[in-house]
């Protein structure tokens, strides 16, 4: 019978039913991190257990890392403290950890495909529900909570329900400064953002089809933001090459057989999915939130709803929305004045990102009102970037230049907005209070139209900045 | 590893409407600085309840009734964002047993049903009018049955949802699932055994 890539995936992890009618199932791939790891090791700890497969976990430190500070002691004491305990945890149960004297710490959703780890017909878990990120190379991924992070560690499953499959579909060109963050946006606006509950999203299409490796995993990145715990794209030619080589990927002996098996994952074609979406590229343009949800979006040449054009309960989530962000709606997004630019996240802090907004990016200035700071998601990402020379572009229009990190993403380390700033952020979530600030403001977007942003202190259409 | 059954869940109930409310606002980051859950509870919707200027805003997180109130009552979508089980651990220790909702994000009822909290849902047109009930009658008993998935409130009763694995979990004392994940060991080290990037490294 033909079967999705999540079936197969599933039925090659599937330990055995419990008694609660829950699936037992194997996690191949086991990453943590300093936040929702330290009481899981706690929990370990209380009840006596070791951890049973230690070198299938992999620990990075991201969340609380300052990116303006390389000297420790952190002047956040509780931050060196929270590293200071995933350094004792990990060394206590032989767990490999990419501490930041390894020039490979980064963002644990970038660490993981940087070093090979994260393969095609594996299951990944983090505690860290951006960890569909994986799904991209065609693993089943998805963020679980601290006494599954325990679960993990001690017995290297997870009790779960199976999902439901979507198969979103995006087919054709995207227009020139329309991103595959546009497309998630576009994605999640139509389907809103508990649309995917019950539901892992499996993106195809043409459109996917030409999308590198960095792209597919900005839009598996923020499946979450669409209610979906694990988003994928099917395993190719792209997948394999991207991963060749890496420190963990197989060695030359086993690659062809690797590729093999990877392959036979990939969904089949006249599998039953069920529910099936398409979107056609050329119709999505530069899209941004105004709200508090991602799913508030809109194109950048649209106005924002009028209140009486939305149902009841959207409605009332629009009335806090614009109340907190203090715009009015009905009235165009564009000009609307920032104050910070940020680039980074695990969402769109990749090579690819900087590459791409470096490029445009010579003979401009950031406008003096405005704090930018770009932050590579990984101590790689940041090395690959300088030997280019993307740094001195960035620093030379006035971004200030960072350590890796989760940084503004959530503002669990010394980068925040102050007050109600409004910020231009390259990041997955536009949550009231995300950034740090209580009444901070938060407007998803791509990173060119951060840098665009950024250039002309307003939210604007990067496409007239640049000429793209 | 013995656990309560957890097959009702009876107390005052507080409602807190809206939909979408994520887990950033449930439990803001700041709050995620700790290697402990301890002491969450005085920090649950903190932005919600409390100004930038420290004053409290009116919220019904502020009120007496979230003091002595068990069941939370909240929208659609309950819990989305964020995998932290800070979020519901803060809501637990603020003194919610459980929750009655349109909706739940999957890792947040998972968070949930772990620690022995029933996230159970009711149809919209219900939870308006439980929603609504308990705002007018804050002094009257909730009823979770989660066994019988039912919510009662004085002479009025609803129809209630849960996935029937939690609910298997809660009423036979199995909703943290580390004994029977424990329990499988050997059938555990056979799938491991077949999967060659397991194996290997």
């Amino acid at each position: 019978m033909a079967k999705t890539l999540f079936q197969k995936v599933w039925d090659a992890h599937a330990v055995t039913q419990l008694p609660n009618g829950q699936s037992q199932l194997f996690i191949g791939t086991h990453l943590i991190h300093e936040v929702t790891s330290p009481q899981a090791f706690g929990m370990l700890r209380d009840l006596g257990l070791p951890v049973k497969y230690p070198h299938r976990t992999f620990a990075t430190v991201d969340h609380i890392v300052p990116t303006n500070e390389i000297q420790e002691p952190y002047s956040d004491p509780i931050a060196q403290e929270m590293i200071e305990a995933l350094r004792k945890n990990t060394k206590d149960y032989g767990i490999r950890f990419f501490d930041t004297n390894t020039g490979q710490q980064g963002i644990v959703h970038m660490v993981g495909p940087e070093q090979g780890i994260t393969q095609p017909g594996t299951t990944i878990a983090c505690g860290d529900s951006h960890t569909a990120t994986h799904g991209a190379f065609g693993a089943i991924a998805f963020g679980i909570g601290t006494t599954q992070v325990r679960d993990v560690l001690a017995t290297q499953t997870l009790a779960l329900n199976p999902l439901k499959v979507r198969r979103i579909e995006v087919n054709g060109k995207l227009k020139p400064g329309v991103y595959a963050k546009d497309v998630i946006l576009h994605i999640i606006r139509a389907l809103g953002v508990n649309g995917g509950i019950g539901f892992a999203y499996e993106y195809a299409g043409s459109t996917f089809d030409n999308f590198s490796l960095e792209e597919r995993m900005t839009v598996c990145n923020m499946s979450i933001e669409g209610g979906a715990r694990c988003g994928y794209v099917n395993p190719d030619d792209k997948t394999f090459e991207y991963i060749k080589g890496r420190p963990f990927a197989p060695q030359a002996a086993d690659w062809d057989a690797s590729v093999t098996r990877w392959k036979s994952f990939a969904s089949d074609s006249g599998c039953k999915y069920d529910d099936i979406k398409v979107y056609q590229a050329e119709d999505i343009r530069p899209t941004v939130t105004w709200g508090i949800t991602p799913g508030q979006a809109i194109f950048i040449d649209e106005k924002m709803p009028a209140l009486e054009t939305l149902n009841a309960a959207d409605r009332l989530t629009a009335e806090d929305a614009y109340k907190h962000m203090k715009l009015t709606p009905n009235t165009p997004i564009k000009g609307t004045k920032i104050d910070v630019a940020f680039l980074g996240s695990c969402t769109n802090g990749r090579i690819s990102d900087l590459r791409e907004v470096a490029k445009y990016l010579k003979g401009h200035k950031v406008k003096s009102s405005v704090k930018a700071i770009v932050v590579p998601g990984s101590m790689l990402t940041s090395i690959q970037a300088q030997k280019e020379g993307l740094d001195k572009i960035f620093i030379e229009a006035g971004f200030e230049w960072r350590g890796a990190g989760c940084s503004m993403c959530l503002a669990m380390n010394p980068d925040k907005l102050v007050g109600d700033q409004l910020c231009a952020s390259s990041s997955n979530r536009n949550f009231k209070g995300r950034q740090g600030s209580q009444t901070g403001r938060t407007i998803l977007m791509s990173p060119l139209m951060v840098a665009a942003a950024a250039i002309t202190g307003e939210v604007t259409d990067a496409r007239e900045v640049f000429q793209v | 590893m013995s656990l309560a059954k957890i097959t009702q869940v009876k107390g005052l109930a507080l409602a807190v409407p809206g939909d979408d409310i994520d887990t950033d606002r449930i439990i803001p980051a700041r709050f995620l600085r700790c290697v402990t859950f301890d002491g969450l509870g005085e920090h649950a919707f903190r932005d919600e309840r409390t100004g930038p200027d420290g004053v409290d805003r009116p919220h019904p997180m502020n009120s007496d009734q979230a003091k002595q109130s068990s069941i939370m009552v909240v929208g659609f979508n309950f819990g989305c964002g964020s995998s932290r089980e800070h979020a519901p651990q803060s809501l637990w220790r603020f003194g919610f047993k459980a929750f009655v909702g349109g909706s739940f994000a999957e890792i947040f009822f998972g968070n949930s049903t772990t620690l022995g909290v029933p996230c159970v849902t009711l149809s919209k047109d219900d939870l308006a009018q439980l929603s609504d009930f308990v705002q007018k009658n804050p002094t009257i008993e909730v009823t979770i049955d989660v066994e019988k998935l039912t919510v009662t409130a004085g002479d009025k009763s609803w129809k209630a949802s849960i996935a029937s694995s939690a609910r298997e979990g809660l009423i036979t004392g199995k909703w943290d699932p580390i004994a029977d994940l424990l329990e499988g060991a050997s059938k555990v080290e056979k799938t491991a055994g077949a999967l060659v990037y397991v194996a290997k490294n």
